[in-house]
């Protein structure tokens, strides 16, 4: 065979990018291994995240030198994304069936284009700056009105009441920030689809009488509800990784799960980040190490939810055949 | 609204019939309101921080550099500039290399994988790539905060988005252009450089824009890798933090004082007509030439 060294060079640019993502998976591996071996699967079910007496002596407990008194466990920080990215999924798939359903059906053909893009706009502004939005407008907006006011209508219900909402910063403000961020995943993958429904199908539809909406929520969401599903996926991808943002809206709790919806929680993203100042002050690395720990956990997690979101879009598990 | 003017003019409507077009024009009214609850927040952020962030511009905004709770922005502005230019500089050689392999050779396993990978790779959380640079290149390799490490760090994140569009782009070029070109008697380095990258370079282009304004807007990734700095860059890739603008939007909001107020917003609007406008940039060209 001859020997293609253009071929060849770029092929060998193209393998540096699965080289970078193996990297990443291995060395994080790798730092995190005394972790695992000394937190056990206590880790994922543990509460308290405790980094021991950074000045006491370090101990050995199983081989391996942690500072006396260190407890690491997230399952604060895996309830906190898990539920933040939940309530944010419940918030945005209304928002985006609606939205998508309204400028592929209702809006002229002519202003379509202007408004698609202003939802398109929405999922490239950076975290940080929905973090700060979230601060200057939304967190005043949380304390003094939406927050008392649901504990006052919904108060009936166990998650809603709290006798003090809080200041604002919390869970649900978390999963209103993330709801933003992620609408225009779901919307954008929406309104393709359903550009794409036969004419044919939509012209019977009308031909038996339905109404204009009838037509769109009877005969054509449900053909593109496989597609629907693994735009939702695709966005809770999202949402779990979601670190800026989620850090500076909050609260960021630790050790103490959340109560209500107004509690503080963290995410395991967000923790991430709080932790460098603190986890940097342990002579024994066990809590940089355990850190590792976390970010290969939540590296598992998106992979797992990233995956299923591939398989919903590529059809494997669509019964319907494609046109 | 369609089942009004199908109906004959003067026939009654039956009871059913009035409950669906009400529920219709329910239905329509709440698709109306969610579009609106989708793009109004996008509006008031744009106002708030572009009303907020305009009314402290001023000369020394980019002359003086931060200091504790206050000052200008010229060392994060620049630092910004620095951290994804070195970014580009790494990640564009990769990534259009792989979107030549992947759109000139890709139809077989290797290439499947690597798109598959690169998709993976994608969707991993900034923050866990920021924590990888931070063990391996700051405490591992011993660089401590640094502007190679920042850099880095967002050259990871952006190749794959790179690669994706380089790819598209490439695949654009009609084949008969590159027979043309073998029939000549061209060889494939030449081809691709003279005959498809060429043709594809809007594209491309398009792809390195939209790269650049994923770096400008990164934040989490940096504070692991990038650290931060009060003083301008001194030139040092290794051993020395840099500042860029994105830290200060986080930090200086959680500062008790208006002037940090006031800059953490002139350096969200900064970043948010960069990202925005490369955004809208590159999405009206893309419409109006039908590319991609």
């Amino acid at each position: 065979m001859k020997l293609k060294p253009f071929r060849l060079s770029v092929l060998g640019l193209s393998l540096l990018i699965p080289a970078a993502l193996g990297a990443v998976v291995l060395f994080l591996a790798i730092y995190a291994a005394p972790a695992v071996s000394f937190n056990g699967f206590g880790f994922v079910s543990r509460i308290t995240w405790d980094l021991g007496n950074l000045y006491g002596d370090p101990v050995s407990v199983r081989g391996v030198q942690v500072p006396p008194g260190a407890s690491y466990g997230i399952l604060v920080f895996i309830v906190g994304t898990l539920l933040s990215s939940f309530i944010a999924i419940l918030i945005a798939v209304p928002l985006s069936v609606g939205a998508a359903i309204f400028l592929a059906e209702s809006v002229p053909a002519k202003i379509r284009p202007i408004l698609s893009l202003l939802v398109e706009l929405v999922a490239v502004v950076p975290s940080v700056v929905f973090g700060l939005w979230g601060i200057a407008v939304l967190i005043p907006l949380m304390a003094g009105y939406i927050g008392p006011g649901l504990s006052h209508l919904l108060g009936f219900i166990p998650f809603f009441a709290g006798g003090d909402t809080g200041s604002g910063y919390g869970l649900l403000t978390t999963s209103i920030v993330l709801a933003l961020m992620i609408t225009p995943i779901i919307a954008t993958t929406l309104l393709d689809a359903l550009m794409q429904v036969p004419k044919e199908n939509r012209e019977s539809a009308f031909a038996l009488g339905a109404t204009h909406f009838e037509v769109v929520s009877k005969a054509m969401l449900p053909m593109v509800r496989t597609t629907l599903i693994g735009g939702i996926v695709l966005a809770l991808g999202r949402a779990l990784g979601e670190t800026m943002a989620v850090l500076m809206v909050s609260g960021g709790a630790i050790n103490i799960m959340p109560q209500n919806i107004y509690s503080p929680v963290s995410t395991i993203a967000s923790f991430i980040v709080s932790q460098l100042d603190s986890a940097e002050q342990d002579p024994t690395n066990m809590a940089v190490q355990s850190l590792a720990e976390i970010a290969l956990v939540l590296f598992i997690i998106t992979l797992a939810v990233n995956a299923g979101a591939k398989l919903l879009s590529s059809g494997v598990l669509n019964g319907r055949s494609k046109h | 609204m369609a089942v009004a003017s199908i109906n004959m003019p003067h026939a009654k409507r039956s009871a059913l019939e009035m409950k669906r077009v009400t529920l219709s024009t329910i239905g329509w009214v709440a698709c109306g309101l969610a579009l609106m609850l989708v793009i109004g927040p996008l509006l008031d952020i744009v106002w708030v921080i572009a009303s907020r962030g305009i009314s402290v511009f001023s000369i020394g905004l980019f002359t003086t550099v931060t200091n504790g709770t206050g000052g200008g922005l010229a060392n994060a502005i620049s630092g910004t500039l620095i951290l994804s230019a070195g970014a580009l500089l790494i990640a564009v050689p990769i990534g259009v290399g792989a979107g030549i392999y992947l759109s000139e050779y890709g139809n077989n396993k290797i290439a499947n994988t690597i798109r598959f990978l690169s998709d993976v790779l994608t969707g991993t959380p900034s923050i866990v790539l920021g924590y990888f640079s931070y063990i391996v290149f700051v405490t591992g390799l011993g660089w401590q905060f640094s502007t190679l490490a920042g850099s880095i760090t967002l050259a990871i994140l952006i190749v794959p988005y790179l690669a994706r569009i380089s790819e598209l782009a490439l695949r654009q070029v009609p084949v008969s252009m590159r027979e043309a070109a073998f029939a000549l008697g061209a060889n494939d380095p030449v081809v691709v450089f003279k005959v498809v990258l060429p043709g594809a370079l809007s594209g491309v282009i398009t792809g390195v824009l939209l790269a650049l304004a994923i770096s400008v807007g990164e934040t989490a990734p940096l504070i692991y890798t990038a650290g931060w700095s009060n003083y301008m860059w001194n030139g040092q890739l290794t051993h020395s933090p840099i500042g860029y603008l994105t830290y200060v939007i986080w930090s200086f909001i959680n500062q008790p004082s208006d002037e940090s107020h006031a800059l953490a917003f002139a350096a969200a609007f900064i970043v948010m007509l960069v990202v925005l406008c490369i955004n809208i940039g590159v999405r009206l060209t893309v419409r109006r030439t039908k590319f991609v």
